[in-house]
């Protein structure tokens, strides 16, 4: 629904400013050019797409991902203290944060969504701290490897689609860091 | 530096490859496999990403986001958030395949190596669609009472654009 109104209202928004600022034209051109160019957009970034999905189904299946969720482990434990003792639940939290940094986004949410059934258990309705850490670290990025970004970057034709990675890291890191200290202090401060 | 990011790829390609050859892993079926799940998140975004970037030209076209920008210009410039990327600012925490559509479209017009185009690309890359997560999760496991999980990952997605411009400003 709310793509819908945001949909209808770009449209409407559209039209009604052409007629103020006089550009009907480039808007009737553009709407026939826009589909277009989606599909050639899809079809350029098509490549890349396929091949890191690939290769992270190479890291699963040769341990390589496991390897990755049991060195999250001792921050983990720090992140969710009231679920540390559980062992169900912190194993799919890790598998949810390893699916996430290794941009396995398709794998992470139903492993993240195993984790928050677990911890939803005796929760009635309401969200336990362990539980808004969980969704507000999904809710931040934490892929390594942006490899979506990276296509579109490749299609557009950069030289090194990939150099915008330490940029990624850190400014995914201030987010999820925000993200993670908001908890924290809300835990607190937030009274229910 | 340089040389690191130029081998960057193919080093990951081949050193995964390795790694799993090493761990007897059938290598070559599992990277055709992904690539077989990768296609079909293609088709997921297509049509969205048609609906999107029709509608994200047309408001192009149509000079309305300027007008936006114009009076949030001052505002945006004074905390360091480049104006220009603000429809992509506005969609990122609703869709993300509105997100991409809107990001493709700025890293194609100012230049995938633009500080812009870079800009934009960090904040695609360091975001996340927070509405539809916080949707998806507190509905499956039936959960009113949010509580401060939505403002904590506003917080997060509004220090993570303000990061993604300083960032490249920093490195680049």
């Amino acid at each position: 629904m709310t793509m819908t109104v945001i949909w209808t209202g770009m449209a409407v928004i559209s039209v009604l400013c052409s007629l103020f600022t006089g550009q009907g034209a480039a808007v009737a051109s553009a709407a026939v050019e826009g589909a277009s160019a989606a599909v050639q957009l899809s079809l350029s970034i098509a490549g890349m797409l396929c091949l890191w999905s690939g290769v992270m189904e190479v890291m699963e299946q040769s341990g390589l991902a496991a390897k990755l969720s049991k060195l999250l482990g001792p921050v983990l434990r720090l992140l969710f203290p009231q679920q540390a003792g559980d062992q169900a639940v912190m194993e799919r939290i890790s598998a949810n944060v390893s699916a996430n940094l290794l941009g396995l986004g398709n794998a992470a949410t139903p492993l993240g969504l195993e984790a928050a059934r677990h911890m939803a258990r005796k929760s009635h309705g309401v969200a336990s701290d362990g539980l808004c850490m969980l969704v507000v670290c999904n809710t931040a990025s934490l892929q390594l490897i942006p490899t979506t970004v990276a296509s579109v970057r490749a299609a557009a034709g950069s030289q090194t689609p990939f150099d915008i990675l330490p940029a990624v890291w850190l400014a995914s890191a201030l987010s999820v860091g925000t993200g993670v200290l908001a908890c924290k202090l809300l835990a607190r401060l937030w009274r229910s | 530096m340089e040389l690191f990011f130029t081998m960057l790829v193919p080093g990951t390609l081949a050193g995964v490859a390795l790694y799993g050859a090493l761990h007897r892993v059938d290598v070559y079926s599992a990277l055709c496999k992904g690539a077989g799940s990768g296609l079909e998140t293609l088709v997921r975004i297509v049509p969205a990403l048609i609906g999107l970037m029709t509608a994200v030209y047309m408001l192009r076209a149509s000079d309305a986001l300027e007008l936006l920008a114009q009076t949030l210009r001052p505002w945006m410039e004074r905390v360091g958030l480049p104006p220009e990327l603000l429809p992509l600012m506005l969609v990122r925490p609703v869709s993300g395949s509105a997100a991409l559509g809107v990001g493709s479209e700025l890293i194609q017009t100012y230049g995938p190596d633009s500080q812009l185009g870079r800009t934009a690309a960090v904040m695609l890359g360091s975001t996340e669609t927070t509405f539809y997560t916080i949707a998806v999760y507190f509905g499956a496991v039936g959960i009113s009472r949010t509580r401060y999980a939505v403002p904590a990952a506003l917080c997060a997605d509004l220090v993570g654009f303000w990061a993604a411009a300083w960032a490249v400003r920093l490195l680049f």
